[in-house]
C-alpha cells in the first residue's frame, strides 16, 4: 500500500491552467521521480482556490505551506529546499500588501478567503432534511433566546441595530419594517417569506431552502414574536418543488419538536407556517401582488401606502421578507448587532449571496462582505472570464438592474454605490458578459422579459415596454435610426416616471445602462448597420474568401438554403440574398475560406 | 417524538446531537466510519448526484466500508457539480468535484481505502461563521 506522507496541491482552476499549471506538475513529478521521492510525496491537481490573481498556487501539506505565483522553473528548488530539506522557499510566500510581510502562519491562511458565509453557513453541511443536524449547529437556539431572554422590542432593537437590509432586492430596512408591523394594530397579524425568485440566472434563495430550511423558519418565528403574528406563510414558487419539499419536512419535523405550534418553549407563545405556492410570476415578487396572488386574487401590484406593515394580507398588518434576509436573523440575535454591523460598509452591513452565471469560469454561489469589488467576485472567486476571453460587463439586479463595465469594477459592492452606478444589488443575480456578447441584444432579452412578465395593470409597464422591445428589435434587426435611440431614452423616462410598481419602474433599467455604457454599440448598429460583437444574425454577412477557398464542395453540400454556388475545384460564392446566416458553410469549412463581418 | 419544551431542553439535546453528528450515527465504531456529503441540491441533482449517491451507498457497502453517506445542500461549486465531501477518520473533510461514478470509484479506491489523495480537490475558499467548519477544511 503506497502511504505518501507528503503531497503537493497544484491549482487546476482555469485560471492557473492558463498559467501553465499543468506543465508545472509534470515538471514537479518528474523532480520527484528524479530524486527517488515519487513514492513518499504526490502531486495532486485540485479546482480553484479562489485566488487567481496570485497564481498558479501550490500547497503543501501536511505543513500547510502557501505558495503563489509558481512557475514551472521553480519546480526544482521546492523540491530541492522544501520537500528534502525541510526549508520554506521564502520568495514564493505570499506578501500581505500591507505590512508587506511575507505570510508564514499557516492558520492565517484563511486571509485570501474573500468569502464569508453567514447566510450560507449551513449550506452544504447539514443534511437539510434533518432537524436534528440544524439543532446541532444552534438552530432554534436564536429562537429560544428571544422567547426566554428578550422581549419582542429588544428583539428589534438588535435587528434594527444589525444595520440588515432587505436582501430581495429593495434594500430597505429590516429592523424598521419590523417595528412598523409591530406597533400596527390588530387583532390578527402575518409573517410572509418571499421565495418568489424570479430574476434569471438568480438561485440564492432555492439554495438556502434546498440547504438549510430550518433557518427560515426559525427566522419567520422570531419575526412573529417580533411583530405579535402568530401566523407565518411561505410564498415559493412551484416550479421549486425540492425546496418545497424539504420546507415540508423542515416544518413536520419542527412541529413534532414542538419547535412550531402553541407553546413554544413553554413561553405561551404560539406559531405556525402553511406554504403558498405561486405560479412563477415574476411580479409576484412585488410584495403587494404577492399578497394578491395568496389571497386568490390576480397577482397584481396595488399603491403603497398602506404598506403591508400596515395593511397586508387579509388587510391584516403583515411582514413581508426575502429568504435571504430571514437567513440572516438566527447568527445576528445569536452573535449580536455589533458583530454583524461590524461586517461590510457604512450603509450595507453583513454579506450578499451571489449567484454567479453567464462567462464566467467559476459558476457558483458565493457570499461577500459587503464592499468587496466586483474585480474580487468575477476575477478571484469567479476565476476570471471563460476561454481568456475579454471581459465586457457584469449585470446585477436582473431584469430590474443595470450593466456595469470595467470601470465599475473596483467599485466596492453596496446597495448605494450600485445605485450610483446605473445599477442595483437586486436579489443577487450576477450575469458575466463578454466580448462575444452584443449589450443591444442583452438589453432585448431584457425587455422581452419584461413584456411577458408585466401584469397589465398600468399602461406605461404594459404599452411602454412592449414599444421598448419593438425599437430593440428593429435595431438589432439593422433596420433602426439615430433617431430611435433618443425614442429609447425618452419612453425609458417616462415607463419609469409613471408606472405603477417596481416592475416597471426599473424594467428600463437595462436599457438605459446599456445606451449609457455601450452607446458606441448601439450607433454602430443603427449607424453602420453593424453589430460589433457579431451576435446579431440579420447584421451579418458571411462570404468566401477566394484566396484561401479550394472548392472542395463541403460547404455548398451543407448549406440548407442552397445559397452556395461553385464548380468542383473552383472557387464558391454565397448568394447574401439568399443566405440565413445559419452559419453551418463556416463550422463546415477546413481551409479558414469561410468569413462572417 | 420527546418534545423541547425549554430552553435547557434545546440546550441538552444540542449537546448530545453534536457529539452524534460529529460521528454521524457513528454504529459500533466511531473510529473507523467513513462519511460522505453529497451536494444534493437542484443543481447537483440536474448534474447526477443521486446517481452518484446511489453508487457511493451500494459500493462503499459491497466492498465492505464502515461508512455513512448522507445528503446536503448546496456547497456552492456549481461549475463543478456533482460535488462530494468525504471524511475519513481522523482526517479533515475533503471535497472532491466533477464526482461522476468513475471518479467515484477512484475515490473509494485510492483515498477512502488509502488515503491517497486523487486530482479534483475543491479547496474551500470561504469562512464560516461557524467554527468547527472554518477548522474542518485541509
Amino acid at each position: 500500500m503506497i502511504k505518501h506522507k507528503i503531497h503537493i496541491l497544484v491549482c487546476g482552476g482555469t485560471g492557473c491552467k492558463s498559467s501553465n499549471s499543468d506543465l508545472l506538475v509534470s515538471t514537479l513529478r518528474n523532480e520527484l521521480i528524479e530524486n527517488g521521492l515519487d513514492k513518499e510525496v504526490q502531486v495532486v491537481l485540485t479546482g480553484c482556490f479562489g485566488f487567481c490573481e496570485q497564481g498558479p498556487i501550490v500547497k503543501v501539506l501536511p505543513d500547510n505551506i502557501f505558495y503563489v505565483g509558481v512557475k514551472p522553473d521553480d519546480a526544482h528548488e521546492i523540491i530541492a529546499e522544501h520537500i528534502i530539506k525541510g526549508r520554506k522557499v521564502q520568495r514564493l510566500l505570499y506578501v500581505d500588501p500591507k505590512t508587506k510581510e511575507r505570510i508564514q502562519d499557516a492558520k492565517g491562511m484563511n486571509f485570501y478567503k474573500k468569502q464569508l458565509r453567514i447566510a450560507l453557513r449551513n449550506c452544504g453541511f447539514i443534511d437539510p432534511e434533518s432537524i436534528d443536524e440544524s439543532i446541532a449547529r444552534d438552530g432554534y437556539a436564536a429562537l429560544a433566546k428571544v422567547l426566554t431572554e428578550l422581549t419582542p422590542a429588544e428583539t428589534v432593537q438588535i435587528v434594527k441595530q444589525s444595520g440588515l437590509r432587505g436582501r430581495g432586492g429593495g434594500g430597505f430596512s429590516t429592523g424598521l419594517k419590523w417595528e412598523i408591523t409591530a406597533k400596527s394594530q390588530a387583532d390578527q397579524k402575518y409573517v410572509v417569506c418571499n421565495a418568489d425568485e424570479g430574476d434569471p440566472g438568480a438561485f440564492m434563495d432555492r439554495s438556502i431552502l434546498e440547504g438549510d430550511p430550518h433557518t427560515v423558519i426559525e427566522a419567520m418565528a422570531i419575526n412573529g414574536y417580533c411583530t405579535g403574528a402568530d401566523k407565518g406563510l411561505v410564498y415559493i414558487r412551484a416550479e421549486y418543488p425540492l425546496a418545497i419539499e424539504r420546507l415540508k419536512i423542515a416544518i413536520k419535523q419542527a412541529r413534532e419538536y414542538g419547535l412550531l405550534g402553541q407553546d413554544i418553549f413553554g413561553t405561551g407563545f404560539n406559531f405556525d407556517i402553511d406554504l403558498r405556492y405561486g405560479a412563477g410570476a415574476f411580479v409576484c415578487g412585488e410584495e403587494t401582488a404577492l399578497i394578491h396572488s395568496m389571497e386568490g386574487e390576480r397577482g397584481e401590484p396595488t399603491f403603497k401606502p398602506p404598506f403591508p406593515s400596515e395593511e397586508g394580507y387579509l388587510g391584516k398588518p403583515t411582514n413581508v421578507n426575502n429568504v435571504e434576509t430571514y437567513a440572516n436573523i438566527p447568527p445576528i440575535i445569536l452573535q449580536g448587532a455589533e458583530w454583524f454591523s461590524s461586517i461590510g460598509t457604512e450603509k450595507s452591513k453583513g454579506t450578499k449571496v451571489f449567484a454567479l452565471a453567464g462567462k464566467v469560469n467559476n459558476v457558483g454561489l458565493v457570499e461577500v462582505p459587503m464592499g468587496t469589488t466586483l474585480r474580487e467576485v468575477i476575477f478571484e472567486i469567479g476565476g476570471g472570464i471563460k476561454g481568456n476571453k475579454k471581459f465586457k460587463a457584469v449585470q446585477t439586479g436582473g431584469p430590474s438592474g443595470g450593466c456595469l463595465t470595467e470601470k465599475h469594477l473596483d467599485i466596492p459592492i453596496d446597495y448605494d454605490n450600485l445605485i450610483a452606478c446605473g445599477s442595483m444589488m437586486g436579489s443577487g443575480g450576477m450575469i458575466i458578459v463578454d466580448e462575444d456578447d452584443c449589450m443591444v441584444s442583452m438589453a432585448k432579452y431584457y425587455l422581452d422579459f419584461t413584456v411577458e412578465e408585466s401584469c397589465g395593470k398600468c399602461s406605461p409597464c404594459r404599452i411602454g415596454n412592449k414599444r421598448l422591445y419593438e425599437i430593440l428589435e428593429t435595431i438589432t434587426k439593422g433596420k433602426g435610426t439615430v433617431e430611435d435611440l433618443d425614442r429609447l431614452r425618452n419612453l425609458s423616462e417616462v415607463i419609469k416616471d409613471t408606472s405603477l410598481c417596481g416592475l416597471g419602474q426599473t424594467s428600463p433599467n437595462p436599457v438605459l445602462s446599456t445606451l449609457d455604457n455601450f452607446l458606441d454599440e448601439y450607433e454602430a448598429h443603427v449607424k453602420d448597420h453593424k453589430c460589433p460583437a457579431g451576435q446579431c444574425r440579420d447584421l451579418m454577412t458571411y462570404w468566401i474568401e477566394p484566396e484561401n477557398c479550394v472548392g472542395c464542395t463541403a460547404c455548398a453540400r451543407v448549406c440548407p438554403v442552397s445559397a452556395i454556388s461553385g464548380e468542383r475545384k473552383e472557387v464558391h460564392i454565397i448568394d447574401a440574398a439568399l443566405c440565413i446566416k445559419c452559419g453551418a458553410c463556416l463550422e463546415k469549412c477546413k481551409f479558414n475560406a469561410v468569413y462572417v463581418s | 417524538m420527546t418534545k423541547v419544551k425549554t430552553l435547557a431542553d434545546l440546550k441538552k439535546l444540542r449537546e448530545e446531537l453534536q457529539k452524534k453528528i460529529h460521528v454521524r450515527e457513528s454504529g459500533d465504531h466511531p473510529e473507523s466510519t467513513v462519511q460522505v456529503k453529497v451536494a444534493m441540491a437542484t443543481c447537483g441533482i440536474a448534474s447526477g448526484a443521486k446517481d452518484v449517491m446511489v453508487f457511493l451507498m451500494e459500493e462503499l457497502e459491497k466492498r465492505g466500508i464502515d461508512s455513512v453517506v448522507t445528503q446536503t445542500g448546496c456547497m456552492g461549486y456549481c461549475y463543478a457539480e456533482p460535488t462530494i465531501e468525504v471524511t475519513l477518520p481522523g482526517h479533515e473533510p475533503l471535497v472532491f468535484g466533477f464526482v461522476d461514478k468513475k471518479k467515484a470509484d477512484e475515490i473509494i479506491e485510492k483515498y477512502i481505502k488509502n488515503g491517497e489523495l486523487v486530482d479534483g480537490i475543491i479547496p474551500i475558499t470561504y469562512q464560516s461563521i461557524n467554527e468547527n467548519q472554518e477548522e474542518g477544511q485541509q
